[in-house]
């Protein structure tokens, strides 16, 4: 089945939200500051008024309502007051007739800085007392711990510390939208967005609005991977569009993308493994602590994943964990792909490849020894009460065939560096390595996640036709191709329309967390069926007419429901406990590496992967998904950073910031079970992001049998392989 | 769109998918704007203004170019294909289906710029192997698909070529 949004995508008539276009429309610019750190003496916007071709300057002062705004807590000013906490912090916004002249005003604003010292490290905002506070509340958003057991000794012990970098979502369309002001003195915005509800929670406020005078609907997003869940031009382009009654296109360009949204938190983790010599865990101690930078966003979701997943999908049953999310003077952090689960999972699948090599055993062989399964308890108490047979798909996995040996004669092209090779190969070593993920899927810890669907069937030009109404947001992954199989499937109509996403309708939730397949495909099916029960009680009154006599009869049949996912607990804030989560998705990775040792260049040359989607919905989109989370993880262990320097970004561009080329991408080889939750509608898992999490460590992994490095950071830099003092 | 910047506006003259278009632009104005802004054709994606990630791409007398590393002056009296000029007599080219049928795309924020490159690439190379594939569309970024099925695309799409022209 077709993508219903192929054509349009093909052809370039998709109006992305950058594309939006309304005459008489002004552009907004955005001043931000420069410095991680420092109090605002004064903000002169005098010279911007004065150019010709502005009609609006706004600082803070101007914001209509609440002054604050936050996915988790408001703790983010619309427009910095008296101080800026990070670089890249909104400070002023213009608005002009064009973007060039609305730039060149911003830059003329003058805003008096006093730079003062910027927190810049994680553990110390996290420890050390004397460390000066980010926020007048300190600096600890979120401590999780979990506890479970008192025996912190075995006879085999390995212990590491891990570091994970900053990772960009890096979608390839940037932040954009228009806000067109409302003849009742309301807005309505057309915005690329994960989450069209919660910004209109977030963004009404902050315009001193009622909700429902402010408008939502998307826009073509050029893909999100959790950079959209933040605002970013959404109330900035509604201020300027309210204060100056014309419509407002902002867009970001690439520079301006890193600064305009949140990124994966970077973390610094210690582990200890201890084990029985035959590799079997007894305990494992982790302390976790994830940079948050300047803002809360998602932080404590992120925390509450790195805590509960801390130790994998292994069964242990001695846990002792700390999971801390810290505000410091850096780039916010907030979701990403994988959030939270990631950055553990590259530290714990470290730790079992260790653990392997002490006690003598494989990496696959000593994850079998101890893989949940099905009735498996969580370090947070959580039975594992669906299928996971991990154990299987590591043997599937380990038993998959490989890329075969290199030939001798191979083309220089195919080795680490393709045409910048240097050398002949001389020092090309293949390494092969594993990585096992396992990732929450929906919302977690008792939050009230549902979403909306509307359905209605009708006669158009006398055929039945149905529309699904949704606010769920397709961002790339194809939703929309799930949407319309449901309905088919469901009601045994052909023609199915998907209607725009907006807030005229009830919310979807988010596009993240894998969730919108289970969740707004539920919501899809469950309205679909209360279509169904109408129409069968329409036929069984007349149980002579067809369905087109019978919508022709009684007109449209409309219905809208919401649907909700089994209930999760918070965890115990001491202990950690609870049933947190909706439901466990397992991914596996085996990664096939040839790494120049002398040049620290690394090629993969085959990434194979087993995971479990419990049923296949479509399978096209649905290895698009694991295809593309297996290159974002890919990305993180080779290359994919933001380097922060005293709280200043290096490298905000694709030219210094590397994302995987076709090139750096190998061919992938795929097996995809299904075994079916019981509990999701149709038995589904969500699926995009657990490829994320296991791919890097079996990268990392293959790097390092390559290498024989310890390689305890990701990104893998160059000069992490070939600049290392020689052991002794 | 008017600019109060006072700079000499050139006009020039592109056939953009075999229509004859006018715009007067400054000389500093880049092809990518030109099409985007002064001739409303949307379907170049801009992803970077730095000719990273191909976004952009076009074609400029059947060459792939970056558009935003190019002046829309420089190109005056050429010939301009867009995205938007692939389809012939309103179908859809061999490469534009293979791309919608093989699921080369998630967002299609990158797509247009594909479809550019693989259009020159395989009237160039009517039946070409992996690799030379992956080193045609090596410059063009794409974040959501891991490639495998853009890779699919293509060869299918000289599949779908050489049937319609055997
Ligand atoms: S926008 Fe031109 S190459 Fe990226
Ligand atoms: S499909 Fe989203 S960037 Fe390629």
């Amino acid at each position: 089945m077709l993508r219903p949004d192929g054509t349009l995508k093909v052809t370039g008539e998709f109006a992305y939200s950058s594309d939006l276009w309304l005459d008489g429309m002004l552009w907004g610019a955005t001043l931000r500051s420069p410095h991680p750190s420092a109090w605002i003496r004064s903000v002169d916007v005098g010279p911007a008024l004065a150019m010709p071709g502005v009609f609006a300057v706004l600082t803070h002062e101007d914001v209509p309502g609440e002054k604050f705004y936050g996915l988790e807590h408001k703790d983010q000013p619309v427009l910095a007051i008296d101080q800026v906490r990070y670089q890249g912090e909104a400070v002023a916004l213009v608005a002009a007739d064009h973007p060039e002249t609305a730039r060149r005003a911003a830059a003329a604003i003058v805003v008096d800085y006093e730079v003062r010292e910027a927190v810049v490290d994680a553990r110390r905002a996290a420890f050390d007392p004397s460390c000066p506070p980010v926020h007048a509340h300190g600096n600890l958003v979120r401590h999780q711990p979990v506890r479970v057991g008192s025996t912190f000794d075995a006879p085999v012990v390995v212990t590491g510390e891990y570091e994970v970098g900053m990772q960009d979502q890096a979608f390839l369309g940037p932040e954009s939208g228009l806000a067109v002001p409302g003849e009742d003195g309301g807005v309505d915005l057309y915005v690329a967005t994960q989450w069209l509800h919660v910004d209109q929670d977030q963004v009404a406020p902050c315009l001193a609005l009622p909700k429902e005078k402010v408008r939502l609907s998307l826009a073509g997003v050029g893909g999100a991977f959790g950079a959209r869940e933040d605002l970013s031009m959404q109330i900035h382009a509604s201020m300027l569009a309210l204060r100056t009654g014309k419509p407002v296109k902002i867009v970001y360009g690439r520079e301006e993308s890193f600064f305009g949204h949140v990124h994966r938190h970077p973390a610094r983790m210690r582990y200890e493994h201890g084990a029985t010599a035959d590799g079997r865990l007894v305990y494992v101690r982790a302390e976790i602590v994830l940079d948050g930078g300047a803002y809360c966003s998602s932080s404590p979701a992120v925390v509450g994943n790195a805590a509960s997943l801390g130790v994998g999908p292994y069964e242990v049953g001695n846990v002792w964990i700390d999971a801390y999310g810290v505000y410091t003077n850096n780039p916010p952090c907030g979701a990403m792909r994988g959030f939270g689960a990631v950055q553990a999972c590259y530290a714990y699948e470290s730790q079992m490849d260790r653990l392997a090599e002490a006690c003598g055993l494989s990496p696959v062989e000593v994850r079998i020894r101890n893989a949940v399964s099905q009735g498996s308890k969580l370090a947070t108490g959580q039975i594992v009460d669906t299928p996971a047979p991990l154990a299987d798909m590591l043997r599937e996995l380990e038993a998959m065939p490989g890329p075969g040996e290199p030939s001798a004669a191979r083309d220089l092209r195919s080795l680490p560096g393709g045409v910048a090779q240097t050398t002949h190969g001389e020092g090309v070593r293949r390494g092969v390595g594993y990585g096992v993920g396992i990732k929450n899927i929906c919302f977690s810890e008792g939050f009230d996640d549902y979403s909306t669907a509307r359905v209605r069937v009708e006669l158009l030009g006398g055929e039945p036709h149905v529309l699904v109404h949704t606010a769920a947001a397709e961002v790339g992954q194809g939703l929309i191709t799930i949407k319309a199989q449901i309905a088919r499937t469901e009601l045994g109509i052909d023609k199915v329309t998907i209607a725009p996403a907006d807030t005229s309708v009830g919310s979807a939730g988010s596009s993240s967390a894998s969730r919108q397949s289970y969740v707004t495909g539920g919501a899809v099916k469950a309205t679909c069926e209360a279509v169904r029960e109408r129409l069968d009680r329409m036929r069984a009154g007349h149980p002579e007419l067809t369905l087109e006599e019978l919508l022709e009869l009684y007109g449209p049949v409309e219905e809208t429901r919401e649907y909700r996912h089994r209930p999760t607990t918070p965890m115990d804030p001491l202990t950690g406990q609870g049933d947190s989560h909706v439901q466990l998705a397992l991914c596996v990775h085996r990664a096939v590496v040839d790494v120049d040792v002398e040049l620290g260049l690394v090629k993969v040359v085959e990434l194979a992967a087993v995971q479990d989607v419990g049923r296949i919905l479509n399978p096209l989109a649905l290895e698009g998904q694991i295809h593309g989370g297996t290159a974002q993880g890919l990305g993180l262990a080779l290359m994919e950073e933001i380097q922060v320097r005293d709280g200043k970004v290096l490298n905000p561009s694709f030219t210094d910031y590397l994302i995987p080329t076709i090139l750096d991408m190998p061919p992938m080889r795929l097996s995809i079970l299904e075994n079916p939750d019981p509990h999701a509608p149709y038995g589904l898992r969500g699926a995009g992001e657990p490829p994320t999490l296991s791919s890097t460590p079996a990268v990392a992994a293959a790097v390092r049998a390559a290498t024989g490095l310890d390689l305890p950071r990701v990104p893998i830099r160059p000069e992490d392989i070939a600049l290392v003092p020689a052991a002794g | 769109m008017s600019e109060r910047t006072g700079e000499h506006r050139h006009a020039i003259t592109l056939t953009v998918n075999g229509v004859l278009r006018e715009a007067a632009v400054p000389a500093r104005r880049l092809l990518s704007d030109c099409l985007r802004h002064d001739l409303g054709l949307t379907g170049t994606h801009v992803g970077c203004e730095h000719g990273v990630c191909g976004a952009c791409t076009v074609l400029l007398d059947g060459e792939p170019v970056r558009s935003c590393l190019t002046f829309a002056v420089t190109v005056d009296g050429h010939e301009i294909t867009t995205v938007e000029g692939l389809a012939e007599r309103g179908e859809l080219s061999p490469v534009q289906r293979a791309f919608s049928e093989c699921h080369g795309l998630q967002c299609g924020f990158c797509t247009p710029g594909f479809l550019c490159t693989v259009t020159a690439f395989l009237r160039d190379n009517r039946t070409p192997t992996d690799e030379e594939v992956l080193e045609a569309v090596s410059g063009n970024l794409c974040r959501c698909t891991g490639y495998q099925n853009i890779i699919k695309a293509v060869h299918r799409a000289a599949e779908i070529q050489a049937e319609e022209s055997g």
